[in-house]
């Protein structure tokens, strides 16, 4: 067991998974030497060679294509794109082969990569550096998407992705790469795909999120257990496909649910989250579902991030909305 | 002033458009009877690409991208690459895939609609066709990096067209290729349109060739419609490749003598004048009056191999017609190695749907 930060889960995960694979290869913008622009990296190349640690040209397009063709040659590639911001090149790689390659080969060829970028706003960066596109992978069918929320779900998560036989994005949100340490232990033990968690139990209103928003999440829940009001909180921990037995579960029990996402609204995971819950369950539902996200602007820059993404002090009103709903 | 580079291109080409030999031929061709089975394929394809084309427009096929003119390319790259190699086609390419032993009745299964048409028992590491332009070249870049990284004499040899080359795909490929001097040969197949685009409106390079120089990387030409040349040129790049080499950008050039696609009418960008010239300088045309003038081929063997590949191409036309239908959950198979369980709603649906459905007719 050691105490370390989410940034240090990934890199040890990364390291376990290719102690164990010898098929396991990074690549990526300075993930050589350098070690990653956020040290996600730091050590790998020294310790397995600049041939499994691959700094690649700069051209995400590039870097995405070639785990496909990594992938589909029986490596199982782990990607980085340095920012989530510049992912959208890679998109095409994604849309029109990662998550397609196994079902139009009919099984014959598959794609066993997994894309790491950090995503979110939050620390204080230039723009196009802050930006949630999760729902725009999770649209995509044929992958996963991933988005751990503490360094012990990043170590354990990230072991799952890279050891499924399909393509998943994972996202990591950077505001909480050095936010808070856990006591992780190197076992090499995947968490599970597919499936939800809940980190806090509760009976009066559901919170369904992820990644940096889960302690935002926490913090509100905590502001209102004080006053007597209960949340249970979900981390969905995977993105696609959302695990809504668990959600459903619970927004069976609490009768009310508030959904949060740093993503802008419209089209959002919050928006789908929602439609589902009004589909499976709305018979116990006590009050509409609320959606808490940031607004459908450009993520601005720095100075106004805090404004722009959601908070405890939303959540919770967002929370008392719904209790107070007749 | 600096001078950073200047440069030659290579141009190759042994038989001229009325068969005479332009260049001492390569030993592959000293015997001219060693490249009959070269040109029988080159006719097999051309018979099955007039039946495909036949088919679309009495609607038994989708729209289809014909091959008609690219026959000595095709033939050429499939008779240098070995079996343990990657091909990475773009959508024009079923000549080759013939060559690398698939069956072509997968090409009318694939224009018919139908994933199982990327299915390639006879070589299956191959990529599947692939539409979107120029995509396939990072694929063939991490291919090729996979079998140098295994230290295996492999070779990834990836196709695209002239229109692809003005894609960042394609430079981003050939860039990471030269920086890792990976076992890859890139052919651009020049055959001057990009649906109704020409060549001249692609790019104002003189030649496709000599965008590998600005990343290191080697580049040819070669006469698309010469076969000799297509075997020549490729095959070097292909055998320099799997030595440790590095890469090759080949470009074969030629023209598409038919229209982009079975949907295309390319009367509407380019004269009859023009497509009439470019007869003249057909690959098959061309192979065979140098076998007739070498006395390797005699009529009767054309007679011959024009009922072969007639009686041929309709026991593909069978397969293809006799393959039923996928059903549709086929669109829920291979969708994940294990379809998730948040599925589990969506194939019921369709699976009620298509109770309901039988019912009605039933009833």
């Amino acid at each position: 067991m050691s105490n370390i930060t989410l940034v240090e889960g990934i890199n040890l995960a990364l390291a376990r998974a290719m102690q164990d694979d010898d098929s396991v290869v990074v690549l990526g913008e300075d993930v050589g030497l350098n070690g990653g622009v956020f040290r996600a990296t730091a050590g790998l190349q020294q310790r397995f060679g600049a041939g499994r640690v691959a700094d690649t040209p700069l051209a995400e397009g590039l870097i995405a294509g070639m785990a496909v063709g990594m992938a589909a040659e029986g490596l199982k590639p782990v990607a980085e794109i340095q920012f989530a911001g510049f992912a959208y090149t890679a998109i095409d790689q994604i849309l029109n082969h990662a998550g397609r390659l196994r079902h139009r080969t009919q099984g014959r060829l598959s794609c066993p990569m997994v894309l790491r970028t950090p995503c979110g706003a939050g620390i204080h960066a230039p723009e196009h550096h802050s930006e949630s596109p999760e729902a725009m992978f999770a649209h995509i069918p044929g992958i996963r998407v991933v988005y751990p929320s503490s360094p012990a779900k990043a170590y354990g998560l990230l072991l799952a992705a890279i050891q499924d036989p399909d393509p998943v994005v994972f996202l990591e949100p950077s505001r909480l790469y050095r936010r808070f340490k856990e006591e992780v232990s190197d076992d090499g033990k995947p968490l599970p795909l597919d499936k939800a968690f809940v980190v806090r139990e509760g009976t009066d209103v559901t919170f369904v999120t992820w990644g940096a928003m889960l302690h935002e999440a926490l913090e509100a829940a905590d502001e209102l257990a004080a006053d007597g009001l209960y949340a249970e909180v979900i981390d969905l921990a995977t993105l696609k496909p959302i695990d809504f037995d668990t959600v459903l579960a619970s927004v069976k029990k609490t009768g009310r649910c508030v959904v949060i996402t740093e993503a802008p609204r419209t089209c959002s995971l919050a928006s789908e989250i929602s439609a589902n819950i009004s589909e499976q369950a709305l018979l116990s539902l006590l009050a509409p579902v609320e959606r808490v996200t940031a607004f459908d602007t450009v993520t601005p820059m720095f100075r106004l991030e805090e404004k722009y993404m959601p908070d405890a002090a939303r959540i919770a009103a967002a929370a008392r909305k719904v209790m107070e709903y007749q | 002033m600096t001078i950073a580079a200047s440069f030659e291109i290579r141009f190759t080409r042994y038989l001229l458009p009325d068969g005479r030999e332009a260049a001492r031929l390569p030993s592959f061709a000293a015997d001219p009877r060693a490249l009959v089975p070269d040109y029988r394929a080159m006719v097999f394809m051309r018979a099955l690409d007039a039946k495909a084309v036949a088919m679309q427009r009495t609607g038994q096929i989708g729209t289809y991208a014909s091959t008609l003119g690219k026959e000595g390319v095709d033939a050429g790259i499939g008779r240098v690459l070995h079996k343990e190699d990657v091909l990475l086609p773009s959508y024009r390419e079923s000549g080759v895939l013939m060559l690398r032993g698939v069956s072509p009745h997968r090409t009318l299964l694939y224009w018919g609609g139908d994933e199982r048409g990327n299915v390639f028992p006879e070589s299956p590491r191959d990529f599947p066709f692939n539409v979107p332009i120029g995509t396939q070249l990072p694929h063939a870049a991490g291919v090729a990096y996979a079998m140098k990284l295994r230290r295996e004499p492999r070779v990834a040899l990836v196709m695209c067209g002239d229109g692809a080359t003005s894609k960042g795909d394609f430079y981003e490929a050939m860039n990471a290729a030269g920086v890792w001097q990976l076992p890859l040969v890139i052919v651009a197949v020049n055959n001057q349109y990009a649906i109704s685009v020409p060549r001249h409106m692609q790019t104002k390079a003189q030649t496709i060739a000599q965008k590998a120089i600005a990343a290191g990387v080697d580049c040819e030409q070669c006469d698309g419609n010469d076969l000799i040349a297509v075997r020549d040129t490729v095959g070097r790049a292909v055998e320099k490749a799997r030595i440790g080499g590095g890469p090759t950008l080949v470009e074969a050039v030629t023209y598409r003598l038919s229209d982009h696609t079975t949907a295309d009418d390319a009367t509407r960008y380019r004269s009859a004048e023009e497509v009439k010239e470019q007869w003249k300088a057909e690959p098959i045309l061309r192979l065979r009056t140098w076998l007739h003038a070498k006395g390797a081929w005699s009529p009767a063997e054309e007679q011959a191999l024009a009922k072969d590949a007639a009686t041929h191409v309709q026991k593909m036309v069978q397969a293809y017609l006799e393959t039923p239908p996928p059903g549709p959950e086929q669109m829920f198979e291979h969708l994940y190695a294990k379809l998730p369980r948040q599925y589990i709603e969506q194939v019921a649906q369709l699976t009620e749907e298509q109770e309901s459905h039988v019912e009605h007719h039933a009833g």
